[in-house]
């Protein structure tokens, strides 16, 4: 449980954030400049804001009212910044145990052998970090962050510096840990694919303020937040099962309140939760059933509203079972289908366009 | 070439009176290096330009000052005598005063460069990760600060074996007082057929000061032993 109310002033920045999260994972979304970090940096004891108050887990870590201004080293929240910030002095071990040694005995839950099995670290423990690639690096920066023992896991951009294949391992990691260990993450992200992969509760951040808190389905599919949120990359979030393997294609079956989507080979066991997100430019509509299609997700839906800004782009908001989904189609072939609210539309969804990035364990 | 006992008293002399500036004025050193690098403050131009004023100075000058303030009758001579015991004037002390006065500019420059190409946000990640100040500081930012703190102890050790302006002005040259090399070398050059001790005398400073060098390097090699320190 994060509840947070802190008024900051940087320079010409005026950060004035209150919310209330309790989820295993918090996002923090917004674009850059809209203040994420200096958040960050205020929850961590980095900076001190103005007034306000931060309480994690029932603990006060600052209230100006009451003049609790605890220190970075007695807050615990383990900080998990953009670069990876090991110590170049240090080898990987000792980068690990230097918040280790420093967390009283009688909290040290998290065990060194436990995260570097977890973490895959152990043939890395005597090499320096000059000599680790990127992934690695921020493997053992978030492993460092843990075994401090935290309350709570501050990631600011924890894969901003690094490239995509590095992405998708670190993230993989991040998820094995939030299922793991229990502790509560707040992750921040200008990526909305990030986002919503693993955040359960999105705090939508800009121009200093928190201007939406809620479920990630919800706020990302909200018309009125597209300007923060992104029109082009405005989307659907769904939480699914996984109903089956076809091995001969490499087909996955993931099912969902509403349908069943087939998506490329997804690496999780038949039963496990697995969020997807379908983009809206992704989703095409038809009024009939069409056939002698290669695309291989044809989902009854009724469409729900159309939100037409006079531009060369509509989208439709469609819904299958209690499941919204959003397409982008041309203002012309909305005219010309004569699409209208309320009406029985079918939606195409392109199993190709659900890579791997866009599937993730819920 | 061996050494005649009065070479041996001038060489353990010099080493003594270098070692003991180094080493009393290093904490200091790194005190202010981290003041200038770390702080803004009023005050901080004069600060840099007092820690600097031995740099630009004539060496008599600076022990000229030092005579007047540490002498017996100075100020803080008087004061360090009558409360402490501690007498510069015209002991080796006052040798090793004047060489740390002199190595000072050299050894807080090297130091607060050092400071200064640390990435701030590593102290920051050593906070968060349970750090108090002091331990940050002794575990990761003087660590992280060795090439420098090696630079700044060589480029002090040498200037202190060469010193010779301000030891002759503020504590004479007395033979195995305040005698340190270069004085012994001036006195023999001042001494009619001194050619020959003045010659060999050069030779074992040259050789100090390589053996400063190399010693320095060698520990700057021996670093990466650091990285298996714990905690």
């Amino acid at each position: 449980m994060i509840d947070v109310d802190v008024t900051q002033r940087l320079g010409d920045f005026r950060l004035d954030v209150a919310f209330q999260a309790d989820a295993p994972i918090v996002g923090l979304f917004g674009r850059s400049g809209s203040g994420k970090t200096s958040l960050v940096n205020a929850l961590a004891g980095i900076t001190r804001p103005l007034r306000g108050r931060i309480v994690v887990n029932g603990e006060t870590l600052f209230d100006s009212e009451r003049g609790i201004d605890l220190p970075p080293e007695r807050r615990r929240l383990g900080y998990v910044f953009q670069d990876d910030l090991l110590f170049p002095h240090l080898h990987v071990e000792a980068n690990l145990l230097y918040g280790y040694h420093r967390a009283p005995s009688s909290s040290r839950v998290i065990e060194p052998g436990h995260i570097i099995e977890l973490l895959g670290l152990r043939r890395l423990l005597q090499r320096l970090p000059d000599a680790l690639s990127g992934g690695e690096k921020q493997r053992i920066a978030i492993g460092r962050a843990l075994l401090a023992q935290p309350r709570l896991l501050l990631m600011d951009e924890p894969l901003a510096s690094l490239d995509l294949p590095r992405r998708d391992e670190v993230l993989r990691y991040i998820e094995l840990l939030r299922d793991d260990l229990a502790i509560p993450i707040v992750y921040v992200s200008h990526s909305i694919v990030e986002i919503t992969r693993l955040s359960d509760t999105v705090v939508l951040l800009s121009e200093g303020k928190a201007i939406a808190v809620g479920e990630v389905d919800e706020v990302m599919g909200r018309h009125d937040l597209r300007p923060q949120t992104g029109r082009y990359e405005a989307g659907a979030v769904i939480d699914t099962v996984v109903g089956d393997h076809d091995l001969e294609y490499g087909l996955t079956t993931l099912r969902f309140d509403g349908g069943e989507l087939i998506v490329p080979n997804v690496e999780a066991l038949v039963g496990e939760r697995v969020r997807v997100r379908i983009r809206a430019r992704d989703v095409s509509l038809s009024l009939a059933r069409p056939a002698g299609l290669s695309i291989v997700n044809v989902l009854p839906a009724t469409l729900v509203a159309i939100d037409d800004d006079g531009g060369p782009i509509v989208e439709v908001e469609v819904r299958i079972g209690d499941t919204a989904l959003q397409a982008r189609i041309t203002r012309r072939s909305c005219v010309q289908l004569g699409l209208e609210e309320g009406q029985r539309v079918h939606a195409l969804i392109k199993a190709v366009s659900l890579d791997r990035r866009s599937v993730g364990y819920a | 070439m061996s050494l005649t006992p009065d070479e041996l008293v001038t060489i353990l002399l010099s080493l003594k009176v270098a070692i003991v500036s180094v080493v009393f004025s290093l904490p200091v050193a790194i005190g202010i290096a981290y003041v200038l690098a770390r702080f803004e403050f009023p005050g901080k131009t004069l600060l840099d330009a007092l820690v600097h004023l031995p740099l630009v100075l004539p060496p008599v000058v600076v022990g000229f000052a030092l005579l007047a303030l540490f002498g017996r009758h100075g100020p803080i001579g008087a004061w360090l005598e009558d409360w402490f015991g501690i007498v510069f004037a015209f002991r080796w002390t006052g040798a090793a005063l004047a060489a740390a006065i002199m190595g000072f500019p050299l050894m807080v420059r090297a130091i607060r460069l050092s400071f200064s190409a640390i990435d701030r946000r590593l102290e920051t990640v050593a906070r968060t990760l349970g750090g108090s100040r002091i331990w940050v500081f002794v575990s990761v930012t003087l660590p992280l600060a060795l090439p420098g703190l090696i630079t700044g102890i060589v480029l002090s050790f040498a200037r202190s074996l060469g010193e010779f302006g301000a030891t002759i002005t503020f504590v004479a040259n007395i033979p195995g007082e305040t005698q340190t090399l270069p004085l012994a070398i001036y006195t023999y050059i001042q001494t009619p057929s001194g050619d020959l001790q003045a010659l060999r005398l050069s030779v074992i400073a040259v050789v100090l000061s390589v053996a400063a060098l190399i010693a320095a390097e060698w520990i700057a090699r021996r670093k990466p032993l650091l990285h298996g320190s714990r905690s």
